[in-house]
């Protein structure tokens, strides 16, 4: 049964990173979590997102959420925003592609433009 | 929304944006009385009586020219489908609580879902707000508040990815140890 005492322990490990990651810029997530989005899925992208950044040890990248992002049927969508602001938008997102965006966005900096909004025909 | 966990993630998407400190989530089994109460509660602006009025009642709702919300009616049908109903309490400058009660063995209850991934979501997606979970199965009860956690983190913020996912494997626990013995019942 966890408790709140082994927090302690995490808090240790969690300031070592902070420490090492200190000053420079980092990419950001950001989910649409409209009536829509969380309809259509947006909480399981959401969290597919920290479980990936977990695994792979990647702890400078914020993962937030926002509000209705105009576009129903799209949803979840799913903005990444990388070091300079940069932002490119993914659309119909699930946690499979997820693993994706962060491997190859993320880790990598290359776009999976498959999957971005840019790929569809509106 | 496929479960009760995904209603009550979009009933706090209201409270977050409302000016709110805090959200307290609270889910409450009785199976002598067979309900099942959820309920969001905040201390955001609140609503002024004519709002509860158009956000409760679905035909008030359609029949205004302004786009309505779909939340709420969405949380209604579910409840009423259940034999249940939804109740709002709110005072412009106080808050809002908004309830929502279910029959336990009524077969269009919806399950109750992931509640530890309702509530470390909204924790990521705002760190400076604190959250409360509230558990209660008859005589037994537990209390989740994102003050406890911060207390033994110290500057470590609340947001930080292993601790979300500690908050989440620890809130797992205790909702199957609450709700154990008719955990099928609630998740179905
Ligand atoms: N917790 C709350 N505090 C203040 N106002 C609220 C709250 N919840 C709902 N409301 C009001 O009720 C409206 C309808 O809510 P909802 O059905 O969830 O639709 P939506 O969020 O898409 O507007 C909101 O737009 C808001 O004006
Ligand atoms: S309401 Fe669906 S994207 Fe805005
Ligand atoms: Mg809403």
């Amino acid at each position: 049964m966890k408790s709140l005492a082994e927090l302690a322990e995490l808090r240790k490990k969690s300031l070592d990173a902070i420490n090492m990651r200190d000053g420079h810029a980092h990419k950001r997530v950001v989910v649409g979590m409209a009536t829509c989005g969380i309809a259509a899925g947006a909480r399981p992208v959401m969290n597919a997102f920290t479980e990936e950044l977990k695994k792979r040890n990647i702890n400078d990248v914020t993962v937030g959420m926002t509000g209705c992002m105009g576009m129903c049927v799209l949803e979840p969508m799913v903005d990444v925003y990388d070091e300079n602001g940069e932002k490119i938008t993914y659309v119909k997102m699930n946690p499979e592609k997820v693993a994706r965006v962060v491997a190859e966005h993320i880790v990598n900096g290359q776009p999976v433009t498959e999957y971005t909004i840019a790929n569809e025909n509106l | 929304m496929v479960d009760l966990s995904l209603h009550l993630m979009d009933i706090m998407q209201n409270s977050v944006v409302v000016g709110s400190t805090f959200v307290e989530v609270g889910i409450s089994a009785e199976k002598s009385r067979n309900l099942l109460t959820i309920y969001v509660k905040d201390d955001g602006w609140g609503m002024s009586p004519e709002t509860v009025k158009r956000v409760s009642d679905p035909f008030y709702t359609t029949r205004s020219t302004r786009k309505a919300g779909l939340g709420i009616p969405l949380l209604t049908d579910a409840a009423q489908m259940a034999g249940g109903e939804v109740h709002i309490e709110s005072e412009a400058g106080r808050g809002t609580t908004v309830t929502a009660t279910f029959q336990i063995d009524n077969i269009d209850r919806k399950p109750l879902g992931d509640v530890a991934e309702t509530m470390t979501a909204s924790i990521m997606g705002y760190p400076d707000m604190e959250f409360h979970l509230i558990l209660k199965n008859e005589d037994t009860e537990y209390v989740f508040r994102t003050e406890d956690v911060r207390e033994q983190i110290g500057e470590v913020p609340i947001n930080d990815i292993e601790i979300i996912s500690f908050i989440r494997d620890m809130l797992n626990e205790q909702i199957t140890l609450i709700f154990g013995g008719i955990l099928n019942e609630i998740i179905s």
